[in-house]
């Protein structure tokens, strides 16, 4: 067998990755089978050779027993690699390692110091919380042991102990106030640490240690005023180590405590004025220092030093340095905003900075500086920057100017500018909602429409490569066509422009026609080219001609409506000028809620009811990730959150149904309905089959309020099911439907849309809520409602709250029920619970096939995670009132 | 619960051809996640320009690293921590190496990676710092190296005697 030299020799000897592995598979081999010999001479050779295999990446699992082994042995030369490798092939979560206890426990108690280091190293290196339980008294002894060496490792080891198990700290308490008084610096350093993590853990430990302040300033007054000790000294300063750790634990002590902090505040300014700032050492003590008198209850004086140095870090020529103190300014805001506003030019020049992690620091911190008075200038600068800048940083910096745009923005005019700069420089780079928020924007602005569609169509000439741009512009011209050929709606200072009609059609057909675009842009093309087509008659002809071109696209959604447009143009000449009438003003405020809600990923729980009962796969546990809400969607799906369930007498469902959301949405959507009476048959069935919107902001039909109803009418072929990616476009297949036919599934619809309805109309018996499951940490809430006509399935709204005081994450419910019960859980409304009172709701529908023969029951399991941790609880639910 | 204030995740000592020469593990990764990190760092890091500043955002987390030669010695801390310090940190193990090597070199590391761990255990335990003399370090590993030497010794003298005495 060769040795372990040879071995690495043969391994880099290698000049392909296929002849590593093969000579690694030998060598494996070898080992393997000197490990089921129970081979002693070699065992640590092996071990040595597993382990440069293993930092190679390859499995080395079957080496983890000879680890145990050689730790268990009794000499030193076996221990040592023995616990490296233990270190290195094993980690917390193997249960392996559990087995190592027992050898660990001797070895804290031996006679040999450095193996007492060794075990300590290990313990404190990979330690999980059962081992540390186990052995916390041993290294609690170990603590006061009489050598320096063992006393600094005891004290490290305690600190992975107390992050493992919190409720040790105060064990350990007293000895480490103890480390405090120690001379040797390795003591006192891990000391230092020690007691650190005891405050983070305790906070009677905090007042204890507390007590110590004055000890502390000591301390690092000591090492300050030492003069030169080579043993650690660093570029001229003593031990910069132990000095970082003592202000950080005077950090600590003194947040929050006014007499603490007084303490130390002679000492943070004699650190602050006299450490040497040219050499990285001194540098990262100043640091700390900054740190420490922002946290502490620091007078003004010594808030204004630190502020300075700050200020002395961000002019500093290196890079590390620059980073540091943006990334310290920006905490330092909260503090002393105004004395960070001072450097607002310098952060603007490290926005440019070649360096991408500066870049970045800085683009945060200047975004936390923007506000009213100093918004339009920033802006300027970072759009001049944006047309200059890497590409990989177009993202991140488009982003962020839109935000501050948005946020900021003075008035419409000012934000519909910066926004189609910004587009134009940037416009492959911008998130959707970018976009979608731009135009309901130019919805509401009526008199900077014109103005508008206008610079839209210059900046097209320029940019036509940024498809958002183009997106924009194609949907402007779609709905303000008129607007620009005509200049109406002129500004003052505007520049005259002269579009005829043809030139906006050009523009629509350069996006149809451009084959890098996806097929949103296109589709988009092709609504606003319908929509031109009744606003410019003498380009029709040209229009109707581009419209048919598409009947021979591969992509089925262009040729589908490529095919339905040129059907509305030929055949329902009488009806199209209402067809493509102007969309109504756009929601803004509905939007903004919407976008908000949506951004923050949890989706109401009605919401969520409603997305199951279009069919999506049934009994989904919560935490499910669901399909993004595209927010216009959400802006138009008012409708089904407040139409009432028809009465079960009427005959006709659909014209009721279609009836009512008519007269509910104009003044719920402030949406002025075009269609003025409910006779017309054709329109309300149109205005159903809109499909839903998704990744797409072009709600073109005149009313769309009913899109969200659309998933559940969609198998009866009102709509193709397959038209789900793009809107607006006009189903031709309409003539075909009978409302009549579709009766049954429709009345099966409203039964699901029915949970959040009155329910006045028939008798419905009601049910008392129940507690579903209690325990100490957790309540679940279960109340019921049902269908009239539907007595077997009942609707069930659980509500789950945290009765703890920790946050529980990863919240998943899940439910099992007898045989006779169908259960489908719908998603959660979210997936984490906030401490003390937080509560997520979910909604379950049972179908009791046995109904009035046999009573519901549920077991039931819940899983979440506290601080990580897995957690779970289960449970029977045997108190359903009867006659569910 | 209090967060955890780990001071250093993970040591990493990647060569300037992406070959991993150490690494450290002072949080739980798994074996799968360890090579991704390995691979996803590597990327960024060793593309980064000279001039650039030692600190690199990632997921959350920053990475320390420092370039000696052709060796990277990166190191991994929380997002807040003093990165000014952790390069010092890395200077402190770095000089501990060439101390004990006598001018470390990328080969010192491959041949004797097991004594570059024992090194580095004296210096940091659970991602702390455990001793900021780099004489007292050297003292430590020199004396253990001692009882490795005469155990050696005394294992080849013994053989010697079963040798003879079979004979």
């Amino acid at each position: 067998m060769v040795s372990c030299r040879d071995m690495i020799r043969a391994i880099r000897a290698c000049k392909t990755a296929a002849e590593e592995r093969a000579v690694v598979r030998k060598e494996c081999a070898a080992i393997r089978a000197a490990v089921s010999e129970n081979d002693q001479d070699y065992r640590h050779r092996n071990l040595a050779k597993l382990m440069f295999i293993h930092m190679l990446g390859y499995p080395t699992h079957f080496g983890q027993m000879e680890c145990l082994k050689l730790i268990a042995s009794s000499g030193f030369p076996e221990k040592r690699i023995g616990y490296l490798g233990l270190m290195l092939l094993l980690d917390e979560r193997q249960e392996v390692l559990m087995l190592v206890t027992n050898s660990l426990k001797q070895d804290l108690n031996h006679s040999n110091q450095y193996i007492v280091g060794l075990a300590l190293c290990a313990l404190g290196n990979i330690c999980s919380a059962e081992m540390a339980r186990d052995l916390a008294p041993e290294v609690e002894r170990l603590l006061q042991n009489s050598n320096p060496n063992i006393r600094k490792k005891a004290a490290l080891c305690s600190i992975r102990i107390i992050r493992k198990v919190p409720d040790l700290a105060e064990n350990f308490m007293k000895p480490a106030g103890a480390f405090l008084g120690e001379k040797h610096h390795g003591v006192l350093i891990t000391g230092v640490q020690l007691c650190m993590d005891l405050c983070k853990a305790s906070s009677e430990a905090l007042e204890y240690l507390r007590k110590h302040t004055k000890d502390l300033v000591r301390v690092l007054k000591n090492v300050i005023t030492s003069g030169y000790t080579p043993e650690y000294d660093i570029s001229g300063i003593t031990d910069p180590f132990l000095q970082i750790r003592v202000l950080r634990l005077l950090r600590i002590l003194g947040q929050g405590d006014a007499d603490a902090s007084d303490v130390m505040s002679d000492i943070l300014a004699q650190v602050a004025t006299s450490t040497e700032s040219n050499k990285n050492a001194g540098n990262a003590i100043l640091y700390e220092c900054v740190e420490t008198i922002m946290s502490i209850e620091a007078t003004g004086g010594l808030r204004v030093l630190a502020i300075n140095i700050l200020g002395r870090f961000l002019s500093n020529r290196d890079n590390n340095i620059r980073y540091v103190a943006l990334n310290m300014l920006m905490k330092a805001i909260t503090v002393d905003g105004q004395a960070v506003q001072r450097h607002r030019t310098t952060i603007l020049e490290c926005v440019k900075d070649s360096d991408a992690s500066i870049r970045k620091r800085a683009l945060e911190l200047l975004f936390l500086l923007v506000n009213d008075s100093n918004v339009k200038p920033l802006t300027k600068e970072l759009i001049e920057y944006l047309e200059v800048c890497d590409p990989e940083f177009k993202g991140d910096l488009s982003a962020k100017i839109c935000s501050i745009v948005e946020k900021f923005s003075p008035d419409k005019l000012w934000y519909i500018d910066q926004m189609l700069k910004v587009l134009s420089e940037a416009g492959n780079f911008v998130k959707d909602e970018v976009w979608h928020a731009l135009i309901v924007v130019i919805s509401n602005a009526t008199d900077l429409q014109g103005y508008t569609v206008r610079s839209l169509y210059k900046a097209f000439q320029t940019s036509s490569n940024q498809e958002t741009l183009v997106r924009v512009a194609v949907w402007c011209i779609g709905e303000y066509g008129d607007l620009l050929v005509n200049n109406i709606g002129e500004l003052d200072g505007e520049e005259p422009l002269t579009v005829t009609e043809s030139d906006a059609v050009d523009v629509l057909e350069a996006a149809l026609k451009r084959p890098s675009f996806d097929i949103t842009t296109r589709a988009m093309a092709l609504v606003a080219l319908l929509k031109l087509s009744s606003r410019f008659p003498p380009c029709s002809k040209r229009i109707k001609d581009i419209i048919i071109q598409q009947k021979g696209s591969l992509v089925l959604e262009l040729q589908q409506r490529s095919i339905e447009f040129s059907s509305v143009i030929h055949k329902h000449e009488n009806i199209k000028s209402t067809l493509v009438e102007r969309m109504p003003v756009l929601d803004e405020a509905a939007f903004v809620g919407k976008r908000a809600v949506s951004s923050a990923a949890t989706l109401s729980s009605e919401k969520s009811n409603r997305k199951s009962s279009s069919g999506i796969p049934l009994n989904l546990p919560n935490g499910v990730s669901k399909p993004a809400a595209a927010p216009l969607v959400d802006l138009l799906d008012l409708s089904s959150d407040n139409a009432p369930t028809p009465s079960a007498s009427t005959g006709d469902f659909l014209h009721d149904l279609l009836g009512v959301d008519l007269m509910q949405n104009s003044p719920i959507q402030g949406m002025s309905q075009p269609t003025t009476t409910g006779t017309d048959v054709l329109l309300d069935l149109l205005s159903i089959g809109t499909p839903p919107v998704q990744n797409n902001s072009s709600p073109k039909l005149p009313s769309s309020p009913q899109v969200k109803i659309l998933p559940q009418l969609s198998p009866l072929g009102v709509a193709s099911p397959k038209l789900s990616n793009t809107s607006g476009s006009v189903k031709a297949t309409i003539q075909d439907t009978k409302p009549t036919s579709n009766a049954p599934p429709v009345i099966d619809l409203l039964g699901d849309l029915g949970s959040n309805s009155s329910m006045a109309e028939e008798n419905v018996p009601e049910y008392p809520s129940i507690v579903g499951f209690q325990s100490s940490s957790l309540k679940i809430m279960f109340s019921f409602s049902k269908q009239p006509g539907q007595p077997q399935v009942t609707h069930v709204q659980a509500t789950f709250t945290n009765l703890s005081s920790n946050e529980y994450t990863h919240f998943i419910f899940q439910a099992a029920v007898p045989k006779f019960v169908m259960l489908r859980l719908d998603p959660a409304s979210g997936n984490v619970l906030p401490a003390n009172g937080g509560s997520i709701t979910q909604h379950l529908t049972l179908d009791n096939k046995q109904h009035r023969q046999k009573a519901l029951a549920m077991r039931i399991r819940v899983a979440y995670k506290v601080d990580n941790q897995d957690m779970l609880e289960q449970g029977q639910v045997n108190n359903f009132p009867p006659g569910l | 619960m209090f967060p955890i204030l780990l001071m250093i995740h993970f040591v990493l000592l990647i060569s300037r051809q992406g070959k991993v020469r150490l690494t450290k593990w002072y949080s739980p990764y798994s074996q799968k996640e360890r090579t991704k990190v390995i691979r996803e760092l590597s990327g960024v890091i060793l593309t980064r320009g000279p001039k650039l500043c030692n600190f690199v955002e990632w997921r959350g987390l920053k990475v320390v690293y420092k370039r000696y030669a052709s060796l990277y010695f990166c190191m991994c801390i929380d997002a807040d921590d003093n990165e000014l310090e952790i390069l010092e940190i890395i200077h402190h193990f770095v000089e501990i190496l060439d101390r004990y090597f006598g001018s470390v070199c990328e080969l010192d590391l491959i041949f004797n990676f097991h004594k570059a761990f024992y090194i580095l255990d004296e210096t940091l335990i659970a991602g702390e710092l455990q001793e900021s003399s780099k004489k007292t370090v050297a003292r430590l590993i020199a004396a253990q190296d001692l009882l490795v030497e005469n155990a050696k010794e005394q294992a080849s003298s013994i053989t010697n005697m079963i040798a003879q005495a079979t004979k």
